[in-house]
């Protein structure tokens, strides 16, 4: 293939004077949200002597444990380009059905069905497993886009679990979810470890994988990973599974780590998953970010959450200021995007 | 024709993206009514040097006259405001929009009270495309059209702008010959009007026919500027790419002799292939080591052809076997692993620009090279292999793909499919906005893999891509098979009448 004189630049033609810069732009969708964090943790710090304990510290771990849980599904689904609005009643949905599948004590008036531990728990997986695949069904062969098909299955979702508790509150679950869900080890939590462990999974699946590289490509640009033979659909598939099953994990844990099971538990768990995935600096659009920037985005809202109860704010001043703190990550956001398209032509 | 002051001149214009330099010291001219054509290799800088103009790149150094006066644009605001437009490389239409919508991107005819004057609009941009003999509803979404019209009404759009200055990058790459002709009729004409227009294009006989003045560059530089009429295509190529590559692109005005077809198993045959509007009862077969060429006017049905090739489409009617077994192919995954490839005619749709490049170039691969963990070290060694045997420039895998020039893409969009050559290779226009040399390569990477038993299938607009590299032709027509050319002589003329 080679005919001798073939025009070619030498390396040392090329000068590299922007480099710096180009390089900060293009990863500013990585630096701003850490520059969050560290204005925020500073503020709160200098602001209240009681928030940066080492006490305090552990009680943000333990805070973010169960949002983070559930975010490890979701920034495969946003990395993707789709969205899971159905995570939060998932987990409510699972978190339900381990208690009932597990014997309640007398006074709890709910019609359930004991089983032993293990069992009830492989039921609760299987069924947020099953929900997941119906989203997937739905996304992928029939066709309706995810913002709606998780609507509805939110819905669904929640349906089950009213039936399921009737209104009622249950307190019992099985002994291993109880361990992981509210106790700790040498003074961590167990919750903050399986978190951990969940959210170092999701990056190595994500960083080191086949499917991981996939779900980038597939997030990147759809129609040319369908160009190259992926098999977008199946794709697009699992990451719903993989979102509905983390989201139910999450459940679970929580439902130990609150102690009860109700109704509408979780609902302030899909805004807090989907905005620790987003101002973590993951792309709507598919194709950038990761578990890193989940991580990020999950201590942003711990930091901003507990920092503002430490404080002395009004409480219904702190709703506001979440909101606003979550449209300018946003607007960053969206701007960051646009000046990487700029870089990149 | 007016010869005299330059309206436009650029002196000195350097610039750089992050490392690469794409332009170094170019001066360059443009006096009123006058065409003037750019060639160069992919890569030398004409997109760039036309952007700057443009409005699209405001940070370069060097200076930038227009009417005698020094300015600068800050945006193509800017520089539609002071009369100039472009027709990108890359389409840039908006697909969601209808025609009309199209044609008055940015200036839709209003009422009073700023309401949009929708039949207006439609009827105004009807004959707007009829006078440039485009005849389509002006109220059909335009991403509904294929690509070649698609294009034609974004040359349409800019033509009838109102612009005295216009731009176009590579306009003819999805056209066909009579639309080419069209184009032209219509260049000259307002170019006797006083209008400048800047023509690139890597088919160098189009230029040397439609310019006035033709400039050359090379490596960011401008290495000459003459008089069409004082020039020749070898001189130009030899200034392009070097001494010694003249003779490399052929014009096929001769009749070129198809070889007998040889006895070698059959890879793929289609059987009466149908569907909706676009295919009719389309049959064929492919052999291995053998290479045919499937030509057609645009819209006549090959793009949907080649993707129920791919598992895109599935047809109506009809059947694909491949290599004996017959096959309905539910995605294109079920096509990847019955060994076929595919290369669709627009690179947009086919890369994934914010990834580097050597990601684009393992993407069909990965699942050979890694079951479960990837090994980016052996993706880099694939690609850099396949950049070198294409010769990719700049020859960095890590750069991402968005930073490589319109013709480089194209060729990373090949590469991805040759680190394990599949059974059959289906090719969409393979050398479109690719420079002479470029092309050569194309000619000889797929004789090499004809000459290792693969079945190829090209399907093109341009007769000198499908006569260059085909053993056997078929000629489709409104989305039927009208002509088979096989064991016998052809000729762009022949292939021309019979589409
Ligand atoms: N947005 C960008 N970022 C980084 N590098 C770029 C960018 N655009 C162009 N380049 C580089 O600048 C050089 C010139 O590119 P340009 O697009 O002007 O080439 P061209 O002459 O139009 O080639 P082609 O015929 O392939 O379209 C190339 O080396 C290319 O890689
Ligand atoms: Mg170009």
């Amino acid at each position: 293939m080679t005919s001798g004189e073939s025009v070619t630049v030498p390396a040392s033609d090329r000068k590299r004077p922007h480099r710096l810069a180009a390089i900060l732009r293009s990863q500013m969708r990585n630096i701003a949200p850490f520059l969050t964090l560290i204005c925020l943790f500073s503020f709160f710090a200098v602001a209240s002597p009681s928030f940066a304990t080492l006490d305090n510290l552990g009680n943000i771990l333990t805070q973010i444990s169960v949002t983070g849980i559930i975010a490890v599904g979701l920034t495969f689904v946003i990395l993707c380009a789709e969205i899971d609005l159905s995570i939060a009643a998932i987990a409510n949905v699972t978190g339900i059905a381990v208690a009932y599948f597990t014997l309640q004590e007398s006074y709890v008036n709910i019609a359930n069905v004991p089983m032993p531990g293990w069992a009830a728990i492989l039921l609760a997986l299987a069924l947020c497993a099953l929900l997941g695949l119906v989203n997937a069904f739905g996304l992928t062969v029939i066709g309706i886009p995810s913002f709606i098909m998780t609507l509805a299955m939110m819905q669904i979702a929640a349906g089950i679990s009213a039936l399921l508790v009737r209104g009622q509150i249950a307190y019992k679950v099985p002994p291993l979810v109880s361990t992981l869900g509210s106790t700790s080890i040498g003074g961590v939590p167990w919750i903050v470890i399986v978190a951990a462990a969940m959210l170092l999974g999701g990056h190595l699946v994500l960083t080191y994988t086949r499917f991981g590289r996939y779900v980038y490509m597939v997030g990147g640009n759809r129609e040319a990973a369908e160009y190259s033979g992926l098999n977008v659909k199946l794709i697009l598939g699992s990451v719903m599974v993989i979102s509905a099953v983390c989201a139910g994990i999450g459940g679970m844990l929580g439902v130990a780590h609150f102690g009860s099971a109700q109704q509408n538990e979780f609902d302030t768990y899909l805004l807090d998953s989907i905005a620790a995935v987003v101002v973590g600096g993951t792309s709507l659009f598919g194709g950038r970010g990761g578990i890193g920037n989940t991580i990020v985005g999950l201590f942003v809202l711990g930091v901003l959450n507990n920092g503002l109860d430490h404080v002395n704010i009004d409480s219904f001043l702190k709703i506001l200021i979440r909101g606003l703190i979550l449209l300018a990550a946003l607007i960053i956001n969206v701007y960051a995007q646009r000046l990487r398209e700029r870089t990149a032509e | 024709m007016p010869a005299g002051q330059p309206i436009l001149e650029l002196q000195e214009i350097t610039k750089a993206f992050g490392g690469v330099e794409a332009l170094r010291g170019v001066d360059f001219a443009l006096t009123a009514g006058e065409i003037h054509g750019l060639v160069g290799e992919n890569g030398a800088g004409k997109s760039t040097l036309m952007k700057i103009i443009a409005g699209v790149h405001a940070d370069f150094s060097g200076r930038f006259i227009l009417d005698g006066k020094e300015t600068r644009f800050r945006s193509v605001r800017d520089a539609h405001a002071a009369g100039i437009a472009m027709v990108h490389q890359e389409l840039s239409v908006a697909p969601d929009l209808s025609v009309a919508e199209n044609v008055f991107l940015g200036n839709q005819p209003t009422n009073r009270l700023g309401f949009v004057q929708w039949r207006r609009m439609a009827r105004e941009a009807g004959e707007q495309l009829k006078r440039f003999g485009i005849d389509v509803d002006p109220m059909s979404r335009l991403g509904d059209l294929p690509i070649g019209l698609q294009q034609l009404i974004e040359i349409a759009r800019v033509l009838f702008s109102g612009a005295r200055i216009i731009i176009l990058d590579e306009p003819t790459s999805a056209l066909s010959p009579p639309e080419v002709e069209r184009l032209f009729a219509t260049l000259k004409r307002l170019r006797d009007e006083g209008t400048s227009i800047v023509f690139i294009s890597h088919f160098i006989e189009d230029i040397l026919r439609v310019s006035d003045v033709v400039t050359v560059f090379r490596n960011g530089r401008k290495v000459a500027e003459t008089r069409a009429a004082e020039t020749s295509k070898p001189a130009l190529i030899e200034a392009m790419i070097g001494k010694g590559r003249e003779a490399l692109e052929e014009t096929y005005t001769h009749d070129i002799m198809l070889p007998p077809p040889a006895e070698r198993p059959v890879v793929l045959n289609a059987n009466g292939l149908s569907l909706a509007r676009s295919l009719r009862d389309v049959s064929f077969d492919v052999r291995a080591g053998e290479v045919l060429g499937i030509y057609g006017f645009m819209g006549c049905g090959q793009l949907e052809l080649a993707r129920i090739l791919f598992g895109k489409l599935r047809p109506d009617q009809g059947s694909l076997t491949v290599a004996g077994d017959q096959k309905a192919f539910r995605s294109t995954a079920d096509a990847r692993r019955a060994g076929i490839a595919f290369v669709p005619e627009s690179r947009r749709d086919m890369l994934f620009h914010q990834e580097p490049v050597y990601k684009n170039i393992s993407i069909s691969v990965l699942d050979r090279i890694s079951s479960l963990l990837l090994k980016p070290s052996r993706e880099r060694e694939i690609a850099a292999r396949q950049v070198d045997q294409l010769r990719i420039r700049p020859a960095a895998v890590e750069l991402d793909l968005g930073m490589l020039s319109g013709g480089n893409q194209q060729k990373v969009a090949l590469a991805k499919w040759l680190s394990y050559p599949p059974r059959l290779l289906v090719l969409c226009e393979p050398t479109r906005g690719m420079d002479v040399g470029a092309k050569d390569d194309v000619i000889h990477i797929v004789r090499d893999l004809r000459a290792k038993g693969l079945a190829v299938i090209v399907l093109s607009t341009e007769p000198e891509t499908v006569l260059s590299l085909a053993d056997r032709v078929i000629v489709l027509k409104r989305g039927a098979v009208v002509r088979e050319f096989a064991n016998e002589r052809i000729s762009k003329d022949r292939l021309l009448e019979a589409a």
